[in-house]
């Protein structure tokens, strides 16, 4: 049979000094702070605005921008909306940021098992490395590249030419670009041919593997028909693409693709000053891992070079991952500094010129900052996600 | 434990050889002219004080330590800074380590056919039947699929035995393979170790259990200091030690 407890008359002490109350009170009165410093400060703001005549609301997105931008990944005119202006800055800030976490994700890691190496000469190279560039703040860096390297080149007639191709001078980097020619659907559609035939090949190998022991080389099949399918139907079908080459017309380069300066010096900085810190984290999760883990490895016969690969790396990822997410976390919100050189982000985009120009403070800023928020936010997920399928099941 | 003498006949081959070995760490010498050979078959122990260089003995002859001076010689191998014959000579002797370190991120199953795969270049399934026909030695296949943190220590131990075999090494080297373990699963680790014993293994075993020194060992090695100090069959050794330190040792050990 149910029955009841006892009715709560056990002795009790002051209200004072009784645990339940003062967690309860404390609670109220920080909610009630909370809502108070709230509700003055959206009252002062909504005063301040309607004294200065200031109408609030996202209406002025669909204005007329009507200013230049040095780098635009869509396609944009002055007359295009601040909306428009805003998608711009952002996709400035995701190349910057995917481009950066790319180089100095892979320049981390080589640094940082660079620094555990054994070799004199590899070891002291990425110390120097790791203690200069960890060490300088990064605003310092980026104007290092800009002022220092990228303004220094020669004009254009006196560029720096790579087998005239690659071109290098004070407005930026020119380098070739293809462009769609007559065989570029078969091109595209061998290419999604050959990815098919690798999956298929993959089953099959390893199935015949299973089966009977003999090995196929998947790798080098593979590359094969990455390079043998596509140029195949480029023979039969005419190039897919046409190089474009920068070429000097009169004081500047025509055609191509152009970097701006602006771009590959924040690129550089952040993947430059980033890798020092990944590399760090690298080499902390390979310590990590024990050195038993090694001494095993290595009574069973294994290369150093499989060592790392088989059973040092797999186990250092799970220490490795969670500081380097927050190394990414930082690559992106620095990225910000990119308005320091002029380079068109988020920042200096819409929550500086659009701001200037709109004088809507509260609305930029608040859009910027969820902005970022977002971002941040995806790459923390993605990363837990990556690290808990990679987690160690325990008992 | 089965107290009776395993009978066995040793081989002519001789598999290991060191000759006036010596080691030092710093100033610190920690082995000094250490001579050994030992047969096919052989099945040796070493005891001692920690500290004395048993572990480290055996360490030098996969080349987990380097040696400064003097000649080992395995399975007719010169060990040398050469990595070919460190690789060759690594290939042929299984080691089982007194922490089983085995690989956490992998199977039980994984972890047995990694080496065999990645250094012996066998098909996949051959090497995982290989890994099943050692797991159901060392009685553990119904485990091929967990992680090694999903088991006991015994378990464990006996994993790496498994791993180790399925190299198919010519000689095993145990540094204090039950060192580490709960009292009470210490004898289904050494029931593992007399039975690889009794299929004629060449072993050299660092360790403690005397019992398993009288049952199994053709000679038993008592180091101090980084010497070997005494050298004996097991009977001789238990019952009428030369040395004073050997006397001392033995009644520590086997009056605690």
């Amino acid at each position: 049979m149910h029955t009841d407890p006892p009715k709560a008359d056990a002795p009790r002490g002051s209200l004072l000094t009784d645990p339940k109350a003062r967690a309860w009170t404390f609670q109220i009165l920080s909610i009630l702070v909370v809502i108070g410093v709230g509700w003055y400060l959206f009252h002062n703001t909504q005063q301040n605005l309607a004294n200065r005549g200031i109408t609030s609301g996202f209406a002025f997105l669909d204005n007329s921008a009507g200013f230049g931008i040095l780098q635009s990944l869509i396609d944009y005119t002055e007359r295009d909306s601040y909306g428009r202006v805003f998608v711009i800055g952002l996709l400035n800030t995701l190349l910057v940021s995917v481009l950066g976490i790319f180089f100095a994700t892979v320049l981390g890691f080589l640094l940082g098992v660079a620094r555990l190496s054994p070799n004199w000469l590899i070891n002291k190279l990425a110390t120097v490395y790791i203690e200069t560039f960890r060490n300088i703040p990064p605003l310092l860096q980026i104007f290092f590249w800009y002022f220092a390297v990228l303004r220094a080149m020669p004009s254009p007639r006196q560029s720096y030419s790579f087998g005239d191709a690659l071109f290098v001078n004070i407005r930026g980097v020119y380098l070739p670009a293809p462009e769609a020619a007559g065989g570029l659907v078969p091109f595209f559609v061998s290419l999604a041919l050959v990815v098919v035939a690798w999956v298929v090949l993959a089953r099959w190998a390893r199935r015949r593997q299973e089966a009977t022991g003999v090995r196929f080389p998947v790798i080098w099949a593979n590359l094969a028909l990455l390079l043998a399918v596509p140029l195949l139907v480029s023979l039969v079908f005419g190039k897919p693409f046409t190089w474009s080459l920068p070429e000097l017309k009169g004081f500047n380069f025509v055609g191509g693709l152009a970097v701006i300066p602006e771009l590959v010096a924040i690129t550089f900085a952040l993947s430059i000053y980033t890798a020092a810190f990944i590399a760090e984290t690298v080499r902390s999760g390979i310590l990590a891992v024990s050195h038993g883990q090694t001494e095993a490895a290595r009574s069973l016969g294994l290369r150093p070079g499989l060592i790392l690969r088989l059973v040092i790396i797999p186990q250092a990822m799970r220490v490795i991952i969670p500081p380097l997410t927050s190394q990414y976390l930082n690559l992106v919100k620095n990225s910000s500094l990119a308005a320091a050189i002029g380079y068109p982000d988020l920042v200096s985009l819409f929550a500086g010129t659009v701001l200037n120009q709109t004088g809507q403070a509260i609305e930029t800023i608040a859009i910027t900052m969820s902005v970022y928020l977002a971002i941040s936010l995806s790459i923390s997920l993605l990363m837990n996600w990556y690290n808990k399928r990679i987690a160690l099941v325990e008992r | 434990m089965n107290e009776a003498k395993i009978k066995h006949a040793l081989g002519e081959k001789e598999m290991i050889r060191i000759e006036g070995m010596h080691k030092w760490y710093g100033e610190f010498h920690v082995l000094k002219d250490i001579n050994l050979s030992v047969r096919q078959g052989e099945r040796i122990v070493l005891c001692g004080p920690s500290g004395s260089g048993k572990s480290t003995t055996i360490r030098c002859i996969n080349r987990l330590e380097e040696h400064q001076q003097g000649k080992i010689i395995v399975d007719d191998v010169e060990l040398t800074s050469d990595l070919k014959h460190v690789e060759a000579i690594r290939r042929e002797v299984g080691m089982v380590f007194q922490h089983f370190n085995l690989f956490p991120h992998l199977t039980v199953l994984e972890n047995c056919t990694l080496a065999p795969l990645w250094v012996r270049k066998i098909p996949k399934r051959e090497a995982e039947e290989v890994a099943m026909e050692y797991l159901n030695r060392v009685k553990i296949p119904e485990q091929a699929h967990k992680y090694p943190g999903q088991l006991s220590g015994g378990q464990q131990q006996r994993v790496a035995i498994a791993r180790a075999l399925c190299m198919k090494p010519k000689i095993m080297l145990f540094d204090e393979p039950t060192s580490a373990l709960d009292p009470e699963m210490v004898k289904e680790v050494l029931d593992t170790m007399i039975g690889l014993a009794e299929d004629g293994m060449t072993m050299l075993c660092v360790t403690h259990e005397m019992g398993f020194a009288r049952t199994v060992a053709d000679r038993v090695i008592f180091m101090d200091k980084g010497e070997i100090v005494e050298m004996a069959d097991p009977e001789t050794f238990f019952s009428s030690p030369k040395s004073e330190r050997t006397k001392l040792f033995l009644g520590q050990i086997l009056n605690h």
